[in-house]
């Protein structure tokens, strides 16, 4: 546990009432600024004084960036919604459980009822070298210490290792993977759409970044398309403890079966990579199969395949093949 | 045995409690001790505003009360109400938003106050553990039910587990024990009195559904 240190450092704090003025004030004060939604990940950044951003844009104040609406294809959720809504509105609960049960499962009842579902999503990645301030590969070095020979790396990643071999927390991402979801991302003069399993970069694509977005970038939204609405849906979190932790390791499954096969289904699994993965390969396996005993083993055999442990991790092996294997009997967690 | 006795004695008859003598020094402002000391390193004083960013000087709604008070843009509302407002019922145990101790009401939420900066809680509602009980003197239902259950062992993590309490009984008037276990897993008790907790909170339960 972390020493109480005094305060917080001093920065300017603003606080724009609308996207507009978020943006400008974003795009005037350039990379020392901070966006800060429920600041529960970007707190202990600044307690522990590894991250000191000069400008801090805090987000409460604006009202366009919250709730949940339905649209002509499904429902858009602000970027400032809290995570305790995003798991009780009836709309999510009755059309896209799998959002809603990954969200009532996030950390404990009082970062839910802060948490957003923009912050939770842009999460910083929990590995200790790097939060405790170790010039690491993602801090800008020139060495990762989880993969050192003595280091312990129990959480760290199995796939997707490139220098750096943390992982994403985020328990909602690969939900919204599974969902098909659409990130809504703005900067002063334009809007993109990007898909969320596009959302989440790896180190091999940027080291310092755990999504697409940019200084000067705003989530506002994420909006999830009807595609998958009703769909059986599956979710389980391995999780040390069982109220605040982050997870060992993550499933969604979103699947659709009729006759008794399996006619599409989209498999993520969070906590084995620096970015929620979907296992493109598994689906492919899957796909026409009759929902057996039979297909669910040989999906957890697929879903290992070119994993690769470090010295600490290779329980999650095993662990990821049976939460697919899980996953792919189609009987609800 | 005699010299606890004497000590009680003494701050009873005094009228002066030592809690009590730590908060006056809070409100008069001669709290050079505590106070400097934790706002020492961020140059807050020094500090010069730039335009467009937070006016310092703010109204706080706490506990019903309008209370102006001086707040810098980067202090969060468990220092303001502990060591601006001189509300130390609410506690600080990890500063991390991980044991619950600063647990407060804003509009009826529980939230950790130690990872909220006050400014963005202006326009709202905080309500502290000082704020529970009525203007009669007359005990929350949550507070009588862990009084009559003898609920906490050291009570350090008493002031969180209460707020969350309220914020139970106030959401689902008729918990199951499960409910409340899930309720109350944002706050942590180091004394493992979970069970005895879990007693209280049944019973602040029943008490409120009778109070209503």
């Amino acid at each position: 546990m972390a020493v109480i240190r005094d305060m917080i450092p001093a920065f300017e704090l603003f606080q724009p009432t609308s996207v507009d003025d978020a943006l400008s004030l974003l795009a005037q004060h350039g990379d020392d600024t901070w966006v800060l939604a429920g600041g529960l990940d970007s707190f202990d950044w600044f307690k522990d004084r590894i991250k000191r951003p000069k400008v801090v844009v805090e987000l409460s104040g604006v009202e366009e960036l919250k709730g949940i609406r339905s649209t002509e294809d499904g429902v858009e959720i602000g970027a400032m919604t809290t995570l305790t809504e995003v798991a009780t509105n009836s709309e999510i609960l009755a059309n896209y459980g799998l959002l809603a049960k990954a969200a009532s499962q996030v950390a404990t009842p009082q970062i839910r009822n802060q948490g957003t579902l923009g912050g939770n999503v842009s999460q910083d990645t929990r590995c200790w070298y790097y939060r405790g301030g170790w010039p690491c590969y993602r801090a800008g070095g020139n060495i990762c210490y989880a993969s050192a020979p003595q280091a312990m790396n129990r959480e760290h990643c199995i796939f997707g290792a490139d220098r750096c071999v943390a992982v994403n927390p985020s328990d909602t991402a690969p939900t919204l993977i599974a969902l098909d979801a659409k990130m809504i991302v703005k900067r002063a003069n334009r809007e993109r759409v990007i898909d969320a399993e596009d959302f989440f970069i790896g180190p091999g694509t940027d080291i310092t970044r755990m999504t697409v977005l940019r200084p000067g970038d705003l989530l506002t939204s994420i909006r999830i398309p009807a595609t998958w609405a009703g769909a059986s849906f599956y979710w389980e979190k391995v999780e040390d403890r069982k109220s605040w932790d982050f997870a060992l390791v993550s499933v969604a499954r979103a699947m659709r079966v009729s006759n008794g096969s399996i006619t599409e289904a989209r498999v993520v699994v969070n906590g084995v990579a620096p970015y929620p993965m979907r296992l493109d390969a598994v689906e492919a396996a899957v796909r026409g199969r009759p929902l057996s005993e039979e297909t669910a083993q040989m999906g957890g055999e697929v879903a290992i395949r070119r994993a690769k442990a470090l010295r600490h991790n290779d329980y999650k092996l095993p662990l990821i093949r049976n939460l697919v294997r899980r996953a792919l009997r189609g009987r609800p967690a | 045995m005699p010299a606890v006795d004497l000590i009680i004695d003494h701050e009873q008859r005094g009228g002066v409690s030592r809690r009590t003598f730590i908060k006056g020094v809070i409100a008069t402002g001669a709290a050079v001790s505590s106070t400097a000391y934790l706002f020492r390193s961020s140059g807050v004083f020094a500090e010069t505003l730039t335009q467009g960013a937070v006016e310092r000087l703010i109204t706080l709604n706490v506990n019903g009360q309008q209370r102006r008070v001086d707040v810098v843009p980067h202090e969060t509302l468990a220092m303001t109400l502990r060591y601006k407002l001189g509300l130390t019922g609410t506690k600080l145990g990890c500063d991390r938003a991980e044991c619950g101790a600063c647990t407060v009401l804003i509009d009826g939420v529980n939230r950790y106050s130690c990872s909220t900066l006050t400014h963005t809680v202006r326009s709202q509602e905080i309500t502290t553990i000082e704020g529970l009980e009525d203007s009669t003197g007359q005990l929350h239902p949550v507070q009588q039910a862990v009084v009559d259950e003898g609920g906490f062992q050291c009570a350090f993590c008493a002031p969180g587990f209460i707020m969350s309490m309220v914020a139970l009984v106030e959401a689902n008037p008729n918990p199951t024990r499960s409910e409340t276990a899930h309720a109350l897993s944002g706050n942590l008790c180091r004394c493992g009195d979970y069970n005895k907790i879990l007693n209280s909170a049944m019973r602040a339960a029943e008490y409120a559904r009778r109070r209503a």
